[in-house]
């Protein structure tokens, strides 16, 4: 009896090691497919940082905020990349004066839009849903930036 | 990222105060943002050591208000390229999930658990806090809405 207990928990930590290797090649690849994009984006980003004075970003948004939640939502929208590159962007957005408004419908359009992925959502799930839950995540894009500047004016 | 490194090239042998400049504010980024990178990381492990499609699939067959809960969890919880999660979805869609549960899944995929520490990081806890409740509430909105404007079949006018 003993003997087959400590096969069946040998077994259990062999399945639990593989699995858990396998958790750590699949998080190591994405990190390393996911890397260079980033730290390109990271080098555009400090490149423009120094070549473009803050007033340049300003000019685009007009302390506006459905029109900056607009143009959020817009460059959100065609932009693609991982989230994680949106965030670093977004921050440096914020850095530089852009309002959080668009900042938001920009973090949030990046993710919930997909204009790259719309030709594999259309074949595989309907032309009608891709088509309807792309333009209600444009337009929420910018409600959830409207709202929420207006919610942490508040709390 | 080669188009960029050319550019840093150029730059470098066009004006070397902007290459200065530009190399200074990369590294003090890349600084701050390694140990996040490295929580990122463990965080990535944990989710895909335990959230797997199985996972997913037996959330979506749950009823009633409780069905929104586990889309929304599943949606969250989810990990890997959106396209790899297109195929699962039109099967759920055939086997009779409605197009309001899968558009709520979608936009829960928008939250990353993983990634919550740089978003911290940058934006800070509040803002975290208050922009989650609004994407969870959102996707709830937008697969309600979704249901009403879709109709089942629709799939079949591609």
């Amino acid at each position: 009896m003993r003997p087959e207990l400590k096969t069946d928990r040998t077994s259990l930590n062999d399945d639990f090691a593989g699995r858990m290797t396998r958790a750590v090649v699949k998080s190591a690849r994405a990190m390393s497919r996911l890397l260079p994009i980033i730290i390109g984006a990271i080098l555009l980003v400090s490149l423009i940082n120094s070549l473009i004075p803050k007033s340049f970003y300003l000019q685009f948004f007009r302390r506006n905020m459905l029109f900056d939640s607009l143009i959020g939502s817009v460059i959100g929208s065609i932009s693609a990349g991982s989230p994680l590159t949106s965030y670093v962007l977004g921050g440096e957005f914020l850095k530089n004066g852009v309002s959080i408004s668009a900042v938001t419908a920009f973090l949030v359009a990046w993710v919930t839009v997909g204009m790259v992925q719309l030709p594999v959502e259309l074949m595989t799930l309907g032309r009608r849903f891709a088509i309807v839950r792309n333009l209600t995540a444009f337009i929420f894009a910018i409600v959830v930036g409207i709202m929420t500047m207006l919610i942490l004016h508040i709390v | 990222m080669s188009a960029v490194f050319l550019l840093y090239i150029l730059i470098f042998f066009v004006d070397r105060s902007l290459f200065g400049n530009s190399i200074g504010f990369f590294f003090t980024i890349i600084v701050r943002i390694v140990p996040i990178f490295l929580l990122v990381f463990i965080l990535m492990t944990i989710a895909n050591l335990f959230i797997t499609r199985r996972v997913i699939v037996k959330y979506f067959r749950k009823r009633g208000i409780e069905k929104w809960f586990f889309v929304i969890g599943a949606g969250i919880l989810s990990t890997g390229p959106i396209y790899l999660w297109y195929p699962l979805l039109a099967e759920l869609r055939e086997k009779g999930v409605s197009y309001g549960y899968l558009a709520t899944f979608l936009y829960n995929r928008a939250i990353k658990v993983p990634l919550l520490p740089v978003a911290l990081f940058y934006f800070g806890l509040k803002y975290v806090i208050v922009l989650t409740l609004m994407m969870i509430f959102f996707s709830v909105i937008q697969g309600m809405l979704i249901n009403k404007l879709v109709p089942t079949d629709s799939r079949l006018s591609t």
